[in-house]
This record gives structure tokens, sequence and C-alpha cells, in this order.
């Protein structure tokens, strides 16, 4: 870079605001065109389902049928009190994850001797299949959500203590030094240079460990509790309505969808790293 | 901005790490006047940057004390502010909120950080920039935001660590030139530590040298050179090439080139 680099430099390109709309027009049509040819091989293997005397019974698990159950479900309110007690265990999972991790992984970040010795310990820890916790889980928690949120939990909370040790582990510290520099408390240092230093890493993280708990949910819901998205599909199964069955794994698609590209974008918000996101 | 400069007292400063047998220097000591620009100049590992970083309270002296105004260093301070060979900007942070930081430490209100802040990125000549983003400026305008961050604290000392010595030739000699101006306008203390015999000339009032092992300071000149200066003026050569025979003398250059001429012979 030259001493010449000018604001408009600075500020993108004339014309960035134009190029950057095609981009994701052109990003768009490409998930589109995806998403359509996930829909034409279901219909092909819908039909053939239908075609074939063997599998006949079967053909419900179809695009069309699938399609079909979703009002009469959500006339039922089946997905939406389904979708808020899934919702409620995530969220709750999720976030005593956060509110664990966060300040484990800044204390492992920060802290020579703590990083030492809790790094073997944890490693081993989190390549404990979050599953495998569930006999313990139900003998601890009194109720069936209490032992859901402890497996969500402990599944996502190792993306984010790890993201976020890491995060701050590649901060240059020569920021603590001049913000001491400069007066901040350590308070100040948390909140003004650490936390923005890291939320990107923070986000990567919670992101990492939303596909984790996500995956985890719904298997932990096929077990004890009568609620829940896992619950409504082990239901389904049961009563043989193939097409809620499917209904409902493309509703856990799509919110898990949302979820994910919600925090794609609270990390492109906080990435103050050149060249995006990722 | 108003600035006054301090009256530097370093009295019997050691520094010694518990890992090494020699002291890195012993019984330092060294007064500088309110309002100088004083250069500390030696070779790498006189622990010169120890003892700034020791000025600046971001590493404690084993031995003796520094006043300033009177007033013992105990620690960091927004009145005596260090500024380091990298600009180490928050990158997260714009121009204007990366100068005004030490402001929102201190929990001034946003107007009067605005104020402040516009007149530091003024001095500096960066308006154009004030919105920009850090990583889009060149490392001589990052370097001035540095500078900007370090003089909206309106310090009374501005601790400098070889801080240009990362620049091209240009940028380097006009940053030098300003940040010797700004500190007379202003009136504030200069403390800078390098090993660039030029940079001691055109910026500082007096030049001391660190030498030796435990470090010590051996030679001290006065810099009498009207403002500006440019290297270009016979007065500054004369000077700088006084010093730098001072020096070499001092880290002892000479000796080797003199023995073998001996052995030419």
């Amino acid at each position: 870079m030259s001493e010449a680099a000018t604001p408009a430099g600075a500020a993108g390109e004339p014309g960035a605001a134009g190029l950057a709309a095609a981009q994701g027009l052109r990003r768009l049509l490409w998930g589109v065109a995806g998403i359509a040819v996930l829909a034409v091989l279901w219909l092909i293997a819908g039909s053939m389902l239908e075609n074939n005397p063997r599998t006949t019974n079967f053909a419900t698990f179809g695009l069309i049928p699938t399609l079909e159950a979703f009002p009469q479900l959500w006339a039922a309110g089946k997905i939406q009190a389904a979708s808020i007690a899934s919702g409620y265990r995530l969220g709750m999972g999720l976030g005593i994850a956060i509110a664990i991790g966060v300040p484990i992984g800044v204390l492992m970040g920060r802290v020579k001797w703590f990083q030492q010795y809790s790094n073997s310990p944890f490693q081993f820890l989190r390549m404990i299949s979050p599953l495998s916790w569930m006999p313990l889980a139900v003998l601890v928690f009194a109720t069936w959500d209490g032992s859901i949120i402890f497996l969500i939990a402990i599944a996502s909370v190792w993306p984010v203590i790890f993201a976020t040790a890491a995060g701050l582990a590649k901060v240059d510290p020569a920021w603590f030094k001049v913000a001491r520099n400069l007066g901040a408390s350590p308070l100040q240092m948390l909140t003004k240079i650490i936390m923005p230093a890291i939320a990107f890493d923070i986000f990567s993280g919670i992101r990492l460990a939303l596909g984790v708990a996500w995956i985890v949910l719904v298997p932990a819901e096929y077990l004890g509790v009568t609620s829940g998205l896992g619950y409504a599909i082990e239901d389904a199964r049961e009563t043989l309505s193939y097409n809620h069955l499917t209904a409902l794994v493309l509703t856990i698609g799509c919110i898990g969808y949302v979820l994910d590209g919600t925090l794609v974008m609270l990390i492109k918000r906080f990435s103050w790293h050149r060249g995006g996101a990722n | 901005m108003s600035v006054r400069g301090t009256k530097i007292e370093i009295q019997g400063l050691s520094q010694r790490y518990p890992t090494r047998k020699v002291p890195t220097f012993n019984r330092v000591d060294l007064v500088s006047p309110p309002g100088e620009a004083l250069a500390i100049i030696g070779r790498s590992g006189c622990g010169k940057s120890t003892l700034l970083h020791i000025l600046a309270g971001l590493t404690k002296g084993t031995e003796g004390r520094i006043l300033l105004n009177g007033t013992e260093v105990a620690g960091p301070s927004p009145r005596w502010v260090m500024m380091f060979q990298a600009p180490h900007l928050y990158p997260w942070m714009t121009v204007t909120e990366n100068v005004g930081v030490g402001l929102t430490f201190a929990r001034w209100g946003k107007k009067e950080i605005a104020e402040r802040v516009n007149d530091a990125i003024s001095l500096v000549e960066l308006q154009e920039f004030a919105q920009a983003n850090v990583q889009d400026l060149s490392g001589g305008q990052q370097q001035r935001v540095a500078l900007a961050r370090s003089l909206v604290m309106e310090p009374e000392l501005l601790l400098l660590d070889e801080p240009f010595s990362a620049l091209d030739a240009f940028t380097r000699a006009a940053l030098q030139k300003d940040v010797r101006s700004i500190s007379k306008r202003l009136g504030f203390n200069i403390v800078i530590v390098t090993h660039d015999i030029d940079e001691a000339v055109i910026m500082a009032d007096r030049a001391v040298i660190m030498a030796g092992s435990p470090g010590d300071i051996v030679h001290e000149m006065d810099v009498d050179l009207p403002n500006p200066r440019d290297r270009t003026d016979p007065e500054v050569q004369k000077l700088r090439a006084r010093l730098m025979a001072t020096f070499q003398e001092a880290a002892n250059y000479r000796k080797p080139e003199v023995a073998l001429a001996g052995a030419v012979h």
C-alpha cells in the first residue's frame, strides 16, 4: 500500500454496490437451482416408490404428499408446538454452553497455566460422543427436559471453548499493552478490546456448536419426552403417517438452515478480518 | 490542545532478570528538563528499550525510581504514553474510534471525545481518512493514527520505541520532523529510543548513548541545531558525524579495525 491511498479506495470502488448486488443475485440463483435439483430427485424417488408394487405403501414419502402434509400439521398446531419445545431445549442448551464456554475459552487463551492443564482433559472429554452421556443424564436430572438440555450443552460447549481460546491466541499481544498504556481498566480490556477482537471467533464457535446441538437434539427427543421435533417424527413413524414424518424432517432442515444463516450473518457483522468471513 | 512538559528524573535505576548473571543496566541516573526531546541511542541489547518500558510503567525496575514532575511512576498512565515500533491499531475500529479509544477508557463524554479526536486527527493531517478502516491505510498513515491516539491523551511525555523503523525512508523522514514540530508546538517531553543516529539528530535536543553490559549512559551530547532540520544541511551533517564517532567509540567499534591495521604493517 502506498501513502497515496485515497478515501475512495477505503470506501470501495465506484459501482461496488452494484457488483455486490449482482453477486448476491447470482448466489441466490445458484441456491435456488441447487434446491430445485434436490426437489426433482425427491419427486422422481417418490414416483418410483409409488409405481413399484412392493413399495407403494411408502408412497407418501414423496415430495407431493409431504407438501400436502404441511398445511394439515400447521393447522393442527403440531409444527409450531414441536418447534417451540425443541427451540426451548436448543436455546437453553446453547445458552448454557455459551455462558460456560466463553469464559473458559477466555481463561484458556489468556492464562497460560490454565491452558496447559486443561488442554488434555478437555480434548478427552470433547471426544466422548454427546449421546453417550444419556444414561448418566437421565440418572442425574429429574426431568427429561433437563437431561436433553444437559446433552445439548455438553455437546456444544467444546466448539465454543476452543474457538474462543483459539481466537484469543491469535490476538496481537501489543493490543493489550497499548490499551493498558492508554489507561484501560481490566473490565474495559474485556469489553472494549478482547470481546470485539474475538467476537468473530466466538460466533464461528457458536455456529459449529449449533450444528452439533441440532444433530444431538433430535435423537435425544426420540427418548422419553412427549414434545419436540424428534418426538413428533417418532410419533409420525409409529402412526405410519410418512408424509407427516418427511414434513417434519423438512421443518428440521429449514429451521437449521435459517439458524445457521443467522449465525453466518452475525459472523460477517463482527468480522474485521479482511477478505470476509470463513 | 495544550500540554505541558514534565521534569524526568531517573534515579539509580537498575534492572536485572533472575535468570541472567549480568544486570541489563545498573544504577542509571538521568535528568531531562520539561519540554526536552531526548534521544537514547544504543546498539540492540544495551537495555535502552527496557529503560523505556520502565519509564512507561509497563515494566518495573528492580532498583531505583523514576519521578515525573516529582510523582513516582508506579504503572501505566495516560500522562506518559508510549508509541511502539508498529502502530498496533484496533482493526475493528475506524481511524476516529482508534484515536479516541484512550478517552473512552477515561469515560469522557461523546461530544468532548469528538472535539479532541478531531484536533488530534488534524494535527497528524489525516482529516480525510477520519472514517476510514485503519486496514486501508498505508504504514505511514497507520503510524500517524497511532501518534494521534497518543497525542489525544495530551501526555506530558511521549515515549517512542523506534517508532519509525518499519517505514520507508521518505515517510520516516516526514514523521520524524512532524513529531518534533508537534512536540515543540505543544510543549511535551519526548524520549525516543533508537539505533538510528540520523533520527536522533533530526528529532532530539540532546542525545545520550547507552552501551556496555550492564548498560549505562556512557556519553551525552547536545543536539544544538536550528529548526526545522534538514539532513542535507552541513551543520546537521557535522553534528551527525560527531555523534557517530562518539557512538562508535562507545560501542568499541574502532578497536578491532585499529588492531587489524596494526597486524598488516
